[in-house]
């Protein structure tokens, strides 16, 4: 990271002198194509809903870590949001019941459990950090997991990104292309569980949705094939985040607040301008 | 996608095949026989258990009997490759994948949103050619008019080269000129690739001018034979034109 500050301080901007600019800066060029990756088949899946319970879950993860007395809260984190990603994709395939049912039951049970434990003792205030994030506390050791992260989602993503294709155009048609489908659809959620979880503590429960689903559905105003899609998606993820920081720190707003505002001006305007 | 004979089947067999379902009989002792090379319609009126059908032989649903697959010298063959043209897609139109993006993905496992593979793209444009849709490739899949999309599907149903070819009523609520260009591409493959093709069809004209042979079921065979056979035979005119206290003639 000390490569880093020094190349950054030689930039004539204010921002570039502070080490949690920097680090922010590196974090959300990490984050973003992340989310801009994995958006674009959540939003093909009509999972926005789903991506949205799974960051409300996080209160219950971070409860059930207090519960269990683990100290690093990420552990419980993660655990409870692929635990909650499978047993919500489950229930969704087997029940009669209509997706948007099931995903509010668990959205709204996890709240409430977590919200329960959480607030035990008038504690909770400790904990509403993550309600909204902070991305100018992250450290160059959380950078390194998030650099480990994007590198291990991308393999996985060559892997399964033809199958997961075909899947979201019609599972049946998949399913008789020999396409174990149930497969592929837990392999994708539990890779959205683990990356909601472990960028909430900086983007925060209420706007991790956000940064997931934006930039691709502002890409599907405006691309016509998978290949386009995927490139947009992620150049408008990186351009609000980036964009979004720098406004921040210098209009002296929330990082994640504005980023998330600067991610919904690109989907008006390409909503604007999308072909009828 | 190879000019020769992409067929190493003389025919199948169609035993005995039986549906039930809960206390219901929906299909009973079916059996026929279809040849390649040649277009063998399955018609019948609606909840006669076409649909049924296409989905054991699909292997899609549990069904009593069976069906054999047999070589030109006599050998039985375990498994074979087979197309399926469904009757109707159900995806989302507004999503931005193009026909050569569907059709690509089935054919490599290298994310079809990297580099293209030249050689897979000159195979697709002579596959597309084959149905007479090469101009469809960069067109988004949910642009495409019923006929186009059929078109495409069956692009997509040849790939593995089948040796049997299913078309589940594949262009009811499509245009005269998309059914028409329908029909001429399958003309074609069955022409130049020897594949058996079986098809189930309600328009009757369609199925008097391309069918080789015609199976008229009811739940069972009723008649099968050549499309005049059928057409001309007292069961044809009992399932199509009977109305009850009144004969009617065709």
């Amino acid at each position: 990271m000390n490569v880093i500050y020094s190349v950054f301080s030689l930039l004539p901007f204010s921002w570039a002198d502070y080490k949690f600019m920097v680090n922010a800066l590196v974090a959300v060029v990490l984050i973003a194509p992340l989310m801009g990756i994995l958006g674009t088949m959540a939003v093909n899946n009509k999972m926005a809903f789903f991506s949205d319970a799974l960051g409300h879950s996080a209160f219950t993860g971070i409860a059930l870590g207090v519960l269990l007395g683990i100290k690093n809260e990420l552990i419980s984190l993660v655990a409870f949001g692929v635990f909650v990603a499978l047993v919500i994709t489950r229930v969704k395939n087997k029940g009669n019941t209509s997706s948007d049912t099931v995903i509010s039951v668990f959205s709204s049970a996890s709240v409430a459990l977590g919200l329960l434990v959480l607030s035990y003792g008038g504690s909770f205030s400790k904990y509403s950090a993550y309600l909204v994030g902070d991305i100018l506390s992250i450290t160059g050791k959380e950078i390194l997991c998030l650099l480990i992260t994007l590198v291990a989602v991308v393999v996985i993503w060559v892997l399964i990104y033809n199958k997961l294709l075909v899947i979201s155009v019609n599972p049946e048609l998949a399913a008789s292309r020999g396409i174990k489908t149930s497969v592929y659809e837990n392999v994708f959620v539990v890779v959205v569980a683990i990356v909601v979880m472990i960028s909430i503590k900086w983007v925060g429960i209420l706007l991790i949705n956000s940064l997931l689903i934006l930039p691709a559905a502002a890409a599907r105003n405006v691309a016509r094939n998978s290949r386009q899609y995927l490139a947009v998606s992620v150049m408008f993820s990186l351009a609000s985040s980036v964009g979004g920081l720098l406004i921040s720190f210098y209009a002296d707003t929330s990082a994640g607040a504005t980023i998330v505002t600067v991610s919904a001006i690109i989907f008006f305007v390409t909503y604007l301008l999308r072909k009828k | 996608m190879a000019s020769e004979n992409g067929c190493g089947l003389c025919k199948i067999s169609v035993n005995k095949i039986g549906v039930r379902k809960g206390g219901d009989v929906l299909l009973s002792d079916v059996s026929f026989e279809l040849h390649c090379g040649e277009l063998t319609a399955v018609i019948g009126v609606n909840g006669a258990g076409k649909t049924t059908l296409v989905k054991s032989i699909l292997g899609e649903i549990k069904h009593e009997g069976s069906v054999g697959f047999e070589s030109h010298d006599g050998e039985k063959i375990s498994k074979v490759t087979i197309g399926y043209v469904p009757q109707h897609l159900d995806f989302d139109r507004s999503a931005p994948v193009s026909v050569e993006d569907f059709l690509l993905v089935g054919r490599t496992n290298t994310p079809i949103c990297f580099r293209r593979n030249k050689k897979l793209s000159k195979e697709l444009d002579e596959a597309l050619e084959t149905v007479g849709c090469l101009d469809l490739k960069k067109r988004r899949l949910g642009e495409l008019s019923g006929g186009e999309l059929q078109r495409v599907m069956l692009v997509n149903a040849l790939y593995p080269l089948p040796e049997l070819l299913i078309l589940d009523e594949p262009v009811s609520g499509v245009d005269a000129g998309g059914s028409e260009q329908f029909y001429k591409a399958i003309l074609n493959l069955k022409q130049n690739y020897h594949m058996a093709i079986a098809m189930v069809s309600h328009d009757l004209g369609i199925v008097r001018e391309f069918a080789d042979n015609v199976v008229l079921i009811n739940k069972t065979v009723l008649k099968s034979g050549s499309a005049e056979e059928v057409f001309d035979s007292e069961e044809f005119n009992k399932v199509f034109f009977h109305v009850p206290g009144k004969e009617v003639g065709i």
